[in-house]
């Protein structure tokens, strides 16, 4: 019993050790966690939690100032803003880790293939990710949207897109180093085949600064994503996206300046979250740097 | 070294014409016949195909690929607008001097206060300066530049009167009124370049501060300043040049919606204007322009890196 108990209880130390250098960074990172946590619980409970319907009209209030009926006041047709608040959010959330998840899978395969590979495959996918990020990443998004048409899916898309090349280049950076260590070696020598070593051995030791990188980028994707549907291009009205919320009130800030301030707190609070959470993931996920950064 | 520029030259003149065959081909699948466009639903049939004939509408993808590129190599004539058939590299021309007359004081901004912020948290780390600055730069980071530029409107510009509400005057029309008018548009933009350089001259500093020679050079003696400013920002600083140059995308990205917000006649608004009027020869110019100066940036910021670093030549040789 103690023997099959045994490599249990060091994972079980590991995680606790994990969790304990991830919670320690101080107070900020807990908030950001918790933030995380409670955006993201509005977003799958949204439809219990909103008192309103998102998009239900009340013509008599437009424009109404934050009341007991209304914790956030009524926006330009007179729909609820905390509301469209919630609901807007798990709209920008949805999309962003949508597109993340979207751009870590292409972007991590491409990587890895071109890492191991090497040779020709590695230059012509190296090439292919400088030609893609050689368009700012905001313009690329811009104009993936303006082809493909607004809309939710679309605007993943296009966004996973714009930030598959991060992914391939970390992981094809990564794979270069790692395949040369003596471990890969002794693999190849026992007649392991390549997908074998690639996905046993060289994906997990990504591992870390894959989950670094894609927690960063689901911040960066709420960014593009809002920036998006601020200029008009981004989720289709009458959806709400934190974005389209901002641009949607955008001639009315001088009489109801509460209209854009609660969704750009949003904005603003969660991709500081993502990006203190992907800091202190790091620090706790690479011994080298703890205690460093 | 000469070997190494030239051939990163020319990796940057290649990446440039993939680019443009990607843009030219994107642009090719935007949704919509371009002489309806132009001409409107109730046009005439003979009008459509004498519109189409006239802008080479008619001939393969690859012959019109051809002729575009053609002209801008040897002309530097990027066609006409769809819309109104207007010389496109006419408003590149009036816009492209808007556009870097924003985007360089961005960058200078950015790197004059980036680094010196990087430098106080990494000496200072794990201090309260440090936590409190840290989290200012994430906040820098995490805000989009649309809500940093509708806080400006609203407080400084609406509230307060400090700022002109939207609009640009060129330095070299009136320098004075350029300078009041493209303030908190610079601004908008540097933070986040701020906070981006000021992340990577910390993360550097911290690394070599723990190397074996700064280790010596304690146990020699020498005092804390003189380490920092004598041996290790050499160093740390390498790196950060690197990221200069690859913060010119984000810049120029960011000159969309920095333009669209302050009605600023730049690259920037030019591409939105394009998409929004679906005139894609616009887009596809603009598109490029902007391409031309991520990679002339990126190349220019490599050289400059083999000359500082010799590590890297030897690399490079090998």
């Amino acid at each position: 019993m103690t023997v099959a108990s045994e490599p249990r209880s060091v994972r079980q130390d590991g995680m606790y050790r994990f969790f304990k250098a991830f919670f320690s960074r101080g107070v900020i990172v807990q908030v950001c966690f918790a933030v995380l946590v409670i955006f993201g619980l509005l977003t799958v409970f949204a439809g219990w939690v909103a008192p309103y319907p998102p998009n239900q009209l009340d013509l008599p209030g437009v424009l109404r100032a934050p009341s007991l009926a209304h914790w956030l006041g009524q926006d330009d047709l007179g729909r609820d803003v905390l509301s469209r608040m919630i609901y807007g959010g798990r709209v920008s959330l949805s999309v962003s880790v949508l597109a993340g998840s979207l751009a870590a899978f292409i972007g991590v395969g491409l990587g890895l293939v071109s890492g191991y590979v090497g040779g020709v495959v590695n230059r012509t996918i190296m090439a292919a990710t400088d030609v893609v990020m050689s368009v700012p990443n905001l313009v690329f998004s811009l104009v993936l949207v303006a082809i493909l048409g607004g809309g939710l899916l679309n605007v993943v898309l296009a966004i996973a897109l714009g930030m598959t090349p991060t992914y391939t280049r970390m992981i094809n950076g990564l794979v270069l180093s790692l395949r040369e260590n003596d471990y890969i070696v002794a693999g190849r020598l026992i007649g392991l085949g390549g997908r074998a070593i690639v996905l046993r051995h060289l994906l997990p030791n990504c591992l870390p600064s894959l989950t670094v990188l894609y927690t960063i980028n689901l911040g960066n994707a709420v960014l593009v994503e809002s920036t998006l549907s601020y200029l008009g291009v981004g989720i289709r009205p009458p959806t709400a996206s934190w974005g389209s919320m901002v641009s949607d009130v955008y001639p009315y800030l001088l009489s109801a300046p509460w209209l854009v301030i609660s969704p750009g707190l949003c904005i603003v609070l969660i991709i500081i979250s993502f990006n203190v959470v992907g800091d202190s993931l790091r620090d706790a996920l690479d011994p080298r740097l703890r205690g460093k950064l | 070294m000469i070997s190494y520029i030239a051939r990163r030259l020319l990796v940057a003149v290649l990446l440039v014409l993939i680019v443009s065959v990607l843009v030219f081909f994107l642009m090719r699948c935007l949704p919509g016949d371009p002489a309806l466009i132009a001409l409107g639903d109730s046009a005439s049939q003979a009008a459509i195909d004498a519109y189409r004939n006239r802008l080479g509408l008619n001939d393969p993808v690859y012959v019109q690929y051809w002729h575009w590129i053609s002209r801008i190599v040897t002309h530097w004539d990027f066609g006409k607008t769809v819309l109104n058939e207007g010389n496109v590299s006419e408003l590149i021309k009036q816009r492209l001097p808007n556009t870097l007359s924003i985007a360089l004081p961005t960058l200078a901004v950015g790197v004059a206060a980036g680094i010196p912020l990087g430098i106080v948290t990494a000496i200072k780390r794990g201090t309260w300066t440090d936590k409190a600055l840290t989290l200012l730069l994430h906040s820098f980071l995490g805000t989009p530049r649309f809500l940093v530029a509708i806080f400006g409107v609203l407080v400084l510009s609406l509230q307060l009167g400090l700022i002109p509400l939207q609009g640009f005057t060129p330095p070299w029309v009136n320098f004075g009124a350029y300078v009041e008018k493209a303030a908190w548009p610079v601004l908008v933009g540097s933070f986040y370049i701020i906070a981006v350089i000021a992340r990577h001259t910390r993360s550097n500093l911290v690394e070599v501060m723990n190397q074996d020679y700064i280790r010596t050079a304690r146990a020699n003696g020498l005092s804390e300043t003189r380490i920092i400013f004598g041996h290790a920002l050499k160093n740390a600083l390498i790196p950060v040049v690197t990221t200069i140059g690859l913060e010119m995308p984000a810049i120029v990205g960011g000159a969309v919606v920095v333009e669209t917000v302050f009605n600023i006649p730049g690259i920037g608004q030019m591409i939105l204007a394009g998409i929004t009027d679906r005139d894609y020869l616009v887009v596809q110019a603009s598109v490029l322009v902007i391409s031309i100066i991520t990679i002339g940036s990126n190349a220019a910021v490599e050289c400059a890196y083999a000359l500082i670093d010799p590590r890297i030549k030897r690399s490079a040789g090998q």
